[in-house]
């Protein structure tokens, strides 16, 4: 499946890659091929550099399941606060 | 045989690296251009370049993510992904280009097919329409050829390729898995439907039990038996369609 469908959101944080840490402001979420993880498809998550390179983000590819457990869970932590 | 990155005329005049596989010696050959899916110009989509090159094709595969930046296949891809692709008029440009580049090798015997996965399934329907020097076409689960939502129309992608089946050049052999969400098997009777409506030669191997992307080896939705059988399909078609030798 080829869902050509990408959410966009501006973020505020950091996230640690392959060259250590650095400031991202966009995440992108698509539910697609992953390019890694055992699935056919997969929720795939991108924290990103939005001026950088390609390889400035942290990627993620998460069954359908645990993305939204992921989702809920990020919700749960925040209702503490 | 040999394989090698080169670099080629694209899309506007401009050099784009592609993956170039043929076997040795003078040839005639006949020509294959090979469209990677949208997970990259990765190890798989090389290796089929190879497998044409084992089976005495000269195979040009142009890397479509090239003008997303440098870096690791994966990271490019994900950042072609998420502009929501290339606009199709340059891809077109640098598949046209490609088409050229070997048709003017003095090793090709004249004939140049064309075969593409997922994302390059739908820009081998397309070339097949709108693109000049092609003599057979082999789309490989290609998604949304047909576009059940005409919002999902852009700016980059104004046109869904089944609406261009009238153009088809060439003859077209279709592979699917019936349990593949896009296309849906709904998707590929409207495809069907088209290319009956206009006359225009085709195959299309249905498989059931089985989803997209079934040719690819390290993915979990590889079908070993289902992929030889339809591999062979494949070599079939382009024998007859490409095989004959005719002066260029």
């Amino acid at each position: 499946m080829c869902t050509n469908t990408v959410e966009s959101i501006d973020i505020v944080g950091s996230a640690k890659g392959s060259r250590g840490w650095m400031p991202v402001d966009r995440a992108r979420i698509a539910y697609d091929h992953p390019f890694n993880a055992p699935l056919e498809h997969a929720v795939t998550i991108d924290l990103v550099v939005s001026t950088g390179e390609p390889g400035d983000r942290v990627a993620l590819e998460l069954s359908a399941d645990s993305a939204r457990a992921l989702g809920h869970a990020i919700t749960r932590a925040l209702t503490r606060i | 045989m040999i394989a090698e990155t080169i670099g080629i005329r694209g899309h506007r005049n401009e050099t784009i690296p592609a993956y170039y596989a043929r076997p040795l010696g003078a040839g005639p050959f006949p020509g294959m251009l090979v469209i990677h899916h949208g997970l990259g110009l990765d190890e798989w989509s090389t290796e089929v370049a190879r497998k044409f090159a084992e089976h005495g094709y000269a195979a040009i595969e142009p890397n479509l993510d090239h003008r997303a930046g440098e870096g690791d296949v994966e990271d490019v891809a994900a950042r072609v992904r998420a502009m929501g692709w290339f606009p199709d008029d340059q891809v077109m440009g640098d598949l046209a280009s490609a088409i050229a580049f070997l048709r003017d090798q003095p090793l090709l015997n004249g004939r140049v097919g064309v075969i593409g996965f997922c994302s390059g399934g739908r820009y081998t329907y397309m070339a097949a329409c709108r693109l000049e020097g092609l003599d057979a076409a082999v789309d490989c689960w290609g998604g949304s050829v047909v576009v059940d939502d005409p919002a999902q129309l852009t700016s980059a992608r104004p046109v869904a390729p089944v609406d261009l089946t009238k153009d088809m050049r060439c003859p077209l052999l279709g592979i699917f898995g019936n349990e593949d969400p896009n296309p849906t098997p709904a998707h590929v009777d409207r495809t069907e439907a088209e290319l009956k409506k206009h006359g225009k030669p085709y195959e299309f191997h249905r498989y059931d039990g089985i989803g997209h992307g079934f040719f690819a080896v390290a993915r979990p939705s590889y079908r070993p038996v289902q992929a030889m059988e339809a591999w062979a399909t494949v070599f079939e078609f382009l024998g007859k369609h490409l095989t004959a030798a005719k002066s260029k």
